[in-house]
């Protein structure tokens, strides 16, 4: 595997695309397409936290999905254990799908209401065929306990569980085939404020324990800050932004980043108070018809004439051991 | 001095075929004009059945206010003869829902549903009415309110529909406005861009507002006071900056440790809140909160404190509030 920066890098996405055709009138013609991920291209690197943020419709989740092919890319290359996924047949993908996990948003419509615990936990390890019953019983009892769950659980449905617990159970399943990289899908904001905590420190006790390697997709900035080693935000199916965390969030060089930040409420009425806001204007644009060029600059106070005229260049205005990648014509204005 | 709004030992209660789950235990709180106040709360905590009990839209059956007044201007919301209380609701009152692709009707314009209550609660005629809600369209923000008038909500983003529904509350000239997690479907720009709006409003019309949310953070700069419920009970109340420098309920305190700081590197491990939300069928002799609390202590086990006063206009319910104070010195400040 190849280094960057002294780190392994365990996943190298190239320019990676989804778009997704539109078709209209009577012969269903192809007439246009939403880009939702419209050419990114980042590392992820071997046991670190890549936290990727954006709003809703930026493209985070088809990121997501896209990397583990779930979704198959319209472009671009995902190389993973000196693979290209994007190129593995049907019987390859499957074998390497055991390495590569994933932990969905909603715990209540991501577990089958008529299976029980066991048989959730276990299914990944009947379809990779590892063990015989007896061990799977065993090893889903044992991943019952690692994520926090009482083993006697096993015999019961997903309804007799918390959303919380719920999410547990989906962790568990993920963790059923040791994988070493696992995609989080906004794991946590479907719960309450109190189990947020409970889920993000087990998610995080597992990554030292397991050394796990892991993308985390959310919108809460606050608790990507505290989850991540480094941050990638994103808007309109681009990465606007790329760099260590404590870099975006007290450096950050691009007026979304910075947008996105001063939304955020503090839990602290004096500093709120204080606080000069960013209000962005209008909302986000549709990526079946994003604006030309810097997509961004229909809502940029910033935005000159260039903006909107050429495609800003995602560049590196960090150093060669402390990356900071941005997208942004203006970056420099903001150092 | 009467307040605008008085809730006095409200209990809510749903009588289910599981059982009777006890959704609301008493809870009382003030509100004057002008004033604004956060109700926080998990989900199942109540926050949401509290206000909806005021304005006579619990579902009955199974749901019932058994007991307790909502003195609004003096009158008793509960138990009102239903059509006087329609007079109340969208005239007087009115209220932001959460979800503003559901609480807006897909087959009709913006306009017709701008104007209806207009019609209803002021006696305007076509015209008048028309005028008025692009006035208020104009107002939160939507730009041409005039042509937007005839288009139906799905030509709206999120967030402007979230704009309409302000815009439709407020059109009457309510003196109390009741948002119910206005912003928790919305981006967290967008969110920022509805917050801002509202408080704009506030200072330009002056009436009372209600913020149900479940967001310790998003309240913090934008209301007087803050109620905080758990298991059906308000457990603590207190000034907007008192509760967030010093909290005196250890739930208020696990919530505010729960959560990440923006503003803080290199943070050690998230101080969670063990445990889950209590059944809500049981009848608490106990402390609600006392199976998840670090404080517990025998006392918490066996009695349910009531709210008690803890400095000007401070209340909590916790047997071990003072040890609190002494013991943390905990603020988000410090």
């Amino acid at each position: 595997m190849s280094q960057e920066n002294g780190k392994e890098i365990f996943i190298q996405v190239n320019n990676l695309k989804k778009h997704f055709p539109i078709f209209r009138g009577v012969f269903r013609r192809q007439t246009g397409a939403v880009k939702a991920v419209d050419g990114i291209s980042f590392n992820i690197y071997k046991g670190e936290t890549l936290g990727l943020v954006g709003e809703s419709g930026c493209g985070k989740s088809t990121t997501g999905r896209s990397i583990l092919q779930l979704l198959k890319p319209t472009d671009g290359e995902v190389l993973f254990r000196g693979q290209d996924l994007t190129q593995l047949g049907q019987n390859e993908l499957r074998k390497s799908r055991r390495h590569m996990q994933m932990i969905f948003q909603d715990p209540y419509a991501s577990l089958n209401p008529r299976m029980t615990v066991g048989n959730i936990i276990g299914e990944p390890l009947e379809i990779h065929n590892i063990g015989d019953a007896n061990s799977r019983k065993e090893r889903v009892k044992e991943l019952l306990r690692i994520v926090g769950l009482n083993p006697y659980f096993i015999n019961r449905y997903p309804h007799e569980f918390s959303g919380g617990q719920r999410q547990r159970i989906g962790v568990a399943r993920a963790l059923a085939t040791n994988p070493d990289f696992i995609v989080a899908d906004e794991p946590i904001s479907a719960l309450d404020v109190s189990i947020q905590a409970q889920v993000v420190n087990l998610l995080d006790d597992l990554k030292d324990d397991l050394g796990l390697t892991y993308l985390f997709i959310a919108h809460d900035l606050s608790m990507i800050r505290y989850i991540s080693d480094r941050v990638a935000v994103m808007y309109l199916g681009k990465i606007v932004e790329l760099s260590d965390k404590d870099v975006i969030f007290d450096h950050s060089l691009h007026p979304y980043t910075q947008a996105l930040l001063s939304a955020i409420p503090i839990p602290d009425p004096e500093k709120e108070a204080k606080r000069q806001r960013l209000i962005l204007e209008g909302g986000v644009p549709s990526p079946a018809n994003p604006p030309k060029a810097c997509n961004f600059h229909p809502r940029c106070s910033y935005a000159t004439d260039i903006c909107s005229e050429v495609d800003p260049e995602f560049r590196n205005m960090g150093t060669e051991s402390a990356a900071h990648w941005v997208a942004c014509h203006h970056a420099e204005q903001f150092k | 001095m009467t307040h605008l709004l008085e809730v006095r030992e409200l209990v809510t209660k749903f009588y289910t075929e599981q059982g009777v789950v006890n959704a609301v235990n008493g809870i009382s709180y003030t509100l004057d004009e002008g004033e604004s106040i956060a109700i926080v709360g998990e989900s199942g905590s109540g926050k949401s059945v509290g206000v909806l009990s005021i304005m006579g839209l619990i579902p009955s059956p199974p749901g019932r206010v058994d007991s307790g007044e909502a003195l609004f201007n003096g009158r008793d919301m509960i138990g009102m003869d239903p059509e006087e209380l329609r007079h109340i609701r969208g005239r007087e009152m009115a209220m932001v829902f959460q979800d503003p692709m559901t609480s807006l009707n897909p087959v009709l314009t913006v306009g017709f549903q701008l104007t209806e209550s207009l019609k209803l609660h002021l006696g305007m005629d076509d015209n008048q009415a028309k005028k008025r809600a692009a006035e208020m369209l104009d107002l939160v923000g939507i730009p041409n309110p005039e042509g937007r008038l005839s288009d139906y909500p799905h030509q709206f983003s999120g967030g402007q529909r979230q704009r309409v529904m302000i815009a439709m509350a407020l059109s009457c000239n309510p003196s109390l406005l009741i948002a119910d997690e206005p912003t928790t479907a919305l981006d967290v720009t967008i969110q920022a861009q509805i917050v801002e709006l509202v408080k704009q409003l506030q200072e330009k019309l002056g009436m009372a507002i209600i913020w149900i949310t479940h967001d310790l953070a998003l309240v913090a700069g934008m209301v007087d006071k803050v109620a905080v419920m758990y298991a059906g009970y308000i457990v603590e109340q207190a000034p907007v900056h008192d509760l967030y420098k010093k909290p005196l309920h250890p739930y208020t305190l696990g919530l505010l440790h729960s959560m990440p700081k923006l503003d803080a590197t290199g943070q050690e491990r998230l101080a969670s809140i063990e445990g889950l939300p209590p059944d809500l069928r049981q009848n608490f002799q106990h402390c609600p909160f006392s199976p998840r609390c670090p404080y517990a202590i025998d006392k918490c086990k066996q009695e349910n404190p009531a709210l008690m006063s803890t400095g000007p206009n401070r209340l909590s319910a916790c047997w071990r509030w003072e040890d609190l104070r002494e013991e943390t010195g905990f603020g988000v400040n410090a």
